[in-house]
């Protein structure tokens, strides 16, 4: 990070030196944190984690050089230093990869006995847990994101993931009675970079469950747990080209894509990029489900429990640096409870700390990419620019590496950019509400329906604003809560298709 | 209204004649001096109301096979398409928000209405060209999807929805609300079986439609409009247009306001094309062509998956705790 200007560590350095005298805080009521300590580094050990020097395509089962003969540079957005090269998956190659899936599909997994195909998965699902730690770490250097959120989360549920899609391997015609479920045969698989092992596990384990090959590609910033996943695979002695993974950018995911012998898209990123692949498949037979972008509105009500409120919404925008699709971008609050909750707001952000992704205790790691940190302070320059007041939490920015200290506005207005559209970053936009009614329209006043939360307590009103909200997924006094049992996916320009829980086999599956 | 003569040389009743009422005792054998029969206009159903387009134009259609009098059947224009979609949007969250039981008897009160009026059906569907044998099978089958439907309003959610047995101390569920506004493009034929099937499980769950109606036989849609209009069904909740499907579905496919397309045989070139326009706000589109058996077969045609391609499932997080 080389342009503190950005970064609210310049505006609230001077406030550090007076922090409890802000205008934030009226007369005697704020918190002072962590200017008084340094807290201890506490970096998880690294040593024993191998990073090849060079990453080749999985395919049939074997490591290959691409036919571009092209390689790309992946490097850690904390430190900026380069981590590996991996392959350039050029059409060419995906064209082997989609081959040898075919062809895997009709040789080995579509011949498999159900069950022996679900041991498989849960082949999988083991490994991921006897090599958590390893993934955990790998996941936090390609990334950014905190190890405890890596460690804790990403990996648990990836390894969760798989094995709850396992055991539906053999189950397929109890999911869909008198339906006859059949796969589709090879899937192309495009995610994101804000979850890679994680996605790739929401990808391939009902895929494979089901009874698909698949074709995954990970995002060309955050390829290497995808690849450690496919050395898993590899171990696990599944059939060759039944899982296959090609790296690479944009256009080796449009000729995933744009396979004509794939049967089935799934993706997971902008929404932008889904309108093109939804595009790009019009007017053929192929299966498609996309899980896009999201401007999720998180609604307290003055009656709702307030500390627990506020660390959901903390949670719920700052959760992997707000590298989340369902991120609790807007915060509507109940202009009566407004002041106090932006206050406590304000002094629950200055007790983040920001920094190395590796040490146990950070709770914002670093911005994924440099691209991503300009898309972030773009908008956020936006919000200044058109008349929202912002806060940034006053955390020093390491100096390298890419950050953004966690920011919110107030005084947005439903027209403002930063209300609309997705920041995909620490940024949340503050609005007020007075009535219901006028919570739910304001919610739903997005071209966006992928999730929302609500903050009551009152039990009636939960449910009855949870029923108006158009989005696919209602946490109601929680945020930012994931199971493999508990279907996900959106409402409007959110996508379409649902992944998790039995709904989620439907994705990969035929049925009458 | 056109007469058509026996072989005994007397006079009959053409099938639009008894479709409206008039008894056959009525005429007379051998009068000369007829009851000169009262025509009916042919209007589109949007908003609740029975309506022209509002561009003037019209297509013609033979009265009855092998007559040479004409019937006029509005031809519903771009704007025509624009205001069906408002009035579907606007009668959205009043449909959805019904009761499932509400909606279930509305849909049999349409089965109701559709069985007072089976011989006007079944007219209409033989002045299209259908054997009166054909036309009264098709609307007995009509007839039994609504209803089969009415019964589908309040049960298919238990089918659909789960409870999750998420890892934690959270209560989590699943279950599916209606999209919004729907444009279908009815079969061709079966005109109104077709029809029917194609509407029914779209607003079963609380969608409400646009419906480009078959152009094959435009008549026998605002037939069934009619009985949509006394059946208790809130006006906007079904639109019914007659008209080009080629002129007006790429608008439809355009708009920001349909959440999803229902295309029956459309051709694969304009299916492409729709398809592609249709990203502009991610609509859910669906495609496909059954065949006239196809849609006869109620076994598969009644099944809850139809009702499934126009639901989205929403999941709701709650802790539990003391």
């Amino acid at each position: 990070m080389s342009a503190p200007e950005t970064s609210g560590a310049a505006a609230a350095s001077s406030a550090a030196h007076e922090p409890a005298k802000d205008k934030r805080a009226p007369e005697g009521l704020a918190l002072q944190f962590g200017s008084a300590w340094e807290y201890a580094p506490a970096p998880e050990a690294a040593d024993h984690v191998k990073i090849e020097p060079r990453y080749e395509l999985f395919i049939g089962g074997k490591w290959q050089a691409p036919q571009s003969k092209k390689y790309f540079d992946t490097i850690s957005p904390s430190t900026e230093e380069k981590l590996a090269e991996v392959a350039d998956a050029s059409a060419a190659d995906v064209d082997l990869a989609v081959k040898a899936a075919r062809t895997a599909y009709e040789k080995y997994w579509s011949k498999l006995r159900p069950i022996d195909r679900g041991k498989y998965v849960y082949r999988i699902s083991r490994a991921l847990q006897e090599k958590a730690r390893e993934l955990a770490i790998v996941e936090s250097m390609d990334g950014g994101k905190p190890i405890k959120e890596s460690r804790d989360f990403d990996v648990v549920q990836a390894a969760a993931h798989f094995f709850y899609y396992a055991g539906w391997a053999d189950k397929l015609a109890y999911a869909f009675p008198g339906r006859n479920p059949r796969a589709l045969g090879v899937a192309g698989q495009v995610i994101p970079w804000n979850f890679p092992l994680l996605m790739a596990a929401w990808k391939l384990a009902p895929a494979l469950a089901t009874g698909n090959t698949c074709v995954l590609k990970p995002a060309e910033t955050t390829p290497l747990t995808a690849l450690l996943l496919a050395k898993i695979i590899e171990e696990c002695d599944l059939p060759p080209g039944v899982v296959n993974v090609v790296t690479g950018a944009g256009a080796t995911g449009a000729a995933v894509v744009g396979h004509p012998d794939v049967d089935k898209v799934a993706f997971t990123g902008s929404t932008d990029v889904g309108k093109k692949i939804q595009k790009a498949i019009a007017g053929t037979k192929k299966k498609i489900t996309l899980e896009l972008g999201g401007k999720a509105a998180n609604i307290v009500f003055a009656d709702a429990p307030l500390d627990q409120a506020i660390e959901g919404i903390i949670g719920g925008i700052f959760f992997n640096q707000g590298h989340v699709c369902c991120a609790g971008s807007r915060l509507l609050v109940e202009e009566s409870a407004a002041e106090m909750v932006i206050r406590k707001l304000k002094d629950r952000m200055s007790t983040l700390r920001l920094g190395d992704p590796l040490d146990k205790n950070t709770d914002v790691g670093a911005i994924n990419s440099r691209m991503q940190l300009e898309k972030i302070r773009e908008l956020v320059a936006s919000g200044e620019k058109e008349g929202a007041e912002r806060f940034s939490a006053p955390c020093k920015l390491p100096k390298r590496g890419y950050w953004f200290a966690p920011t919110i506005f107030t005084g947005v207005s439903q027209s403002h950019r930063i209300a609309r559209e997705e920041i995909f970053g620490p940024v949340l936009a503050i609005q007020t509400f007075r009535t219901p009614d006028e919570a739910v329209e304001k919610a739903n006043n997005t071209m966006y329906g992928l999730s929302a939360g609500i903050w009551t307590d009152k039990g009636a009103k939960s449910f009855w604003v949870a029923q108006r909200l158009r989005a696919g997924v209602v946490w109601a006094n929680t945020y930012n809560k994931f199971d493999p049992s508990s279907p996900f996916g959106g409402y409007k320009e959110s996508g379409f298709g649902r992944e998790g829980g039995r709904q989620g086999l439907l994705a990969y599956l035929e049925v009458d | 209204m056109a007469k058509k003569k026996d072989e005994s040389g007397q006079p009959t009743m053409s099938a639009e004649t008894s479709k409206n009422g008039a008894a056959d005792s009525a005429a007379p054998a051998g009068a000369t001096l007829e009851r000169v029969p009262v025509r009916k206009a042919y209007k589109m159903y949007v908003g609740g109301a029975f309506i022209r387009s509002e561009s003037g134009r019209y297509t013609q259609v033979a009265e009855a096979p092998g007559l040479s009098t004409k019937e006029n059947v509005s031809r519903a224009s771009r704007k025509d398409g624009r205001d069906a979609v408002k009035a579907a949007f606007g009668a959205w969250s009043g449909w959805s928000g019904r009761t499932a039981f509400n909606r279930g008897q509305i849909l049999y009160r349409l089965g109701e209405m559709m069985e007072a009026r089976k011989s006007e059906f079944v007219s209409s569907l033989a002045n299209s060209g259908l054997s009166r044998e054909e036309a009264e099978r098709e609307t007995l089958s009509a007839i039994d999807r609504a209803i089969a439907y009415a019964g589908w309003c309040d049960k298919y959610q238990s089918l659909f929805s789960s409870l999750n047995p998420v890892g934690g101390p959270h209560f989590n569920f699943t279950s599916p609300e209606s999209m919004g506004v729907v444009a279908i493009v009815a079969p061709a034929r079966p005109a109104l079986l077709g029809l029917t099937g194609a509407i029914l499980p779209v607003i079963a769950s609380g969608n409400t439609c646009v419906v480009l109606a078959s152009e094959a036989d435009p008549r026998t849609a605002v037939v069934f409009s009619e009985a949509l209009a006394t059946s208790d069904l809130p006006g906007g909740v079904v639109n019914i247009l007659t008209g080009s499907v080629k002129e007006v579905l790429p608008h439809l496919a355009k708009h920001m306001e349909v959440a999803a397309l229902d295309l029956h045989g459309v051709d694969a070139s304009l299916a492409k094309s729709i398809e592609e326009s249709a990203v502009i706000n991610v609509k859910r589109v669906r495609t496909r062509s059954l065949t006239q058996a196809d849609w006869f077969d109620a076994a598969s045609a009644e099944t809850p998956r139809w009702i499934e391609r126009f639901i989205e499932m929403k999941t709701i997080w709650h802790p539990a705790g003391p």
